[in-house]
């Protein structure tokens, strides 16, 4: 059996992830808003961490925390008046559709998925939540797109 | 690209402010070199000497919360009541201490340890004794040295039979020099 991963002192988990979260708040958000979305991730990931059964995908976790931040940001920003497509009803999100389909594939693959398609992310920041290149985040998406058309078209 | 020393600041004060931080621990300097002070809701619960900090910080996330987090403030209190003792301004801490998530025989020992008073020493087999377990003196010692509330819970006040320093977790030299501060006579010699 593995051997389950113990949650970290948050000071650590924080000191891990900090500089990769704010650089990708910065690309998406702009330097100002950066800061004001940093400190909201990290105050929703300490109130969420006593709720965390081990210390596994820590990164792909705080990332998936600071995207939301950063859609929710870029939905708040949208002139009045021109109203995204269906924003009345309040439609699930790309990532809430996305995560049932994509149920299965290898973790890695998956994450790629739902970061690129669900969370509009640039395959340099799925790179960085992977720890992995920006290349090889490509890569993983597309194997994983790869595998959900065999499976679609079983 | 590194997360500017203010915002870095502001979060740690923020999560404090919000109530999110189970156990906040700052570095204390004394006269025996850096000291890491931890504080939880319900008190003091933590002093290592030395400023390595997985280890102590590990420690408590398994002992009381994984929510540990570094932050001057909630140590404040701390820092002065340590900086009066090691100038000699201060006999007692008023800090309340929180030994919760500790074996009960360890509390048990460490309860009654609080109660050897300043400038006094007690042996192992005497804090056996008052715990009711005579012939435990070396789970005593056991105990002692893994008390984690060194200097406030006066593990340096408890010698050896026949008045010798014995063994301390931060080494005998600063137990000699707590008991020196404390006048507690030539223990030791």
């Amino acid at each position: 059996m593995m051997e389950t991963m113990s949650v970290p002192p948050f000071e650590l988990f924080y000191r891990d992830q900090r500089d990769a979260v704010f650089a990708y708040l910065v690309r998406a958000l702009g330097r100002d808003v950066a800061e004001d979305a940093f400190q909201e991730t990290f105050l929703r990931a300490l109130r969420a961490y006593p709720r965390l059964d081990h210390g596994r995908h820590l990164r792909a976790w705080v990332f998936t925390i600071a995207s939301r931040i950063a859609l929710d940001e870029h939905r708040r920003r949208q002139p009045a008046g021109e109203p995204p497509e269906g924003a009345a009803v309040d439609p699930e999100p790309a990532y809430a559709e996305l995560a049932p389909l994509t149920d299965g594939l290898p973790p890695t693959e998956r994450a790629a998925v739902v970061l690129r398609y669900g969370y509009d992310l640039a395959y340099e920041d799925i790179g960085a939540v992977l720890g992995s290149s920006e290349e090889a985040a490509r890569q993983a998406a597309s194997s994983g797109v790869r595998r959900l058309r065999k499976r679609s078209s079983r | 690209m590194s997360v500017p020393a203010d915002l870095d600041r502001r979060f740690r004060e923020a999560a404090v402010a919000a109530g999110l931080v189970d156990v906040a621990y700052d570095l204390v300097d004394s006269p025996l070199g850096a000291l890491l002070v931890a504080v939880s809701e319900r008190g003091l619960c933590w002093i290592s000497f030395g400023s390595e900090e997985p280890e102590p910080i590990e420690s408590l996330a398994r002992r009381l919360s994984a929510r540990v987090l570094r932050a001057a403030r909630p140590v404040e209190s701390a820092r002065r009541e340590l900086s009066e003792y090691f100038e000699g301004r201060r006999q007692e801490f008023d800090l309340p201490v929180d030994l919760s998530g500790l074996p009960s025989f360890q509390r048990s020992v460490l309860d009654e340890l609080v109660r050897v008073p300043y400038g006094e020493v007690s042996t192992y087999g005497q804090l056996a004794v008052r715990v009711g377990k005579p012939r435990a003196a070396r789970a005593v010692g056991g105990a002692l040295n893994r008390n984690p509330v060194p200097i406030v819970v006066p593990c340096h006040r408890i010698v050896g039979a026949g008045g010798s320093l014995v063994g301390y977790a931060g080494g005998l030299e600063r137990k000699r020099a707590l008991l020196e501060l404390e006048g507690a006579g030539p223990a030791g010699a």
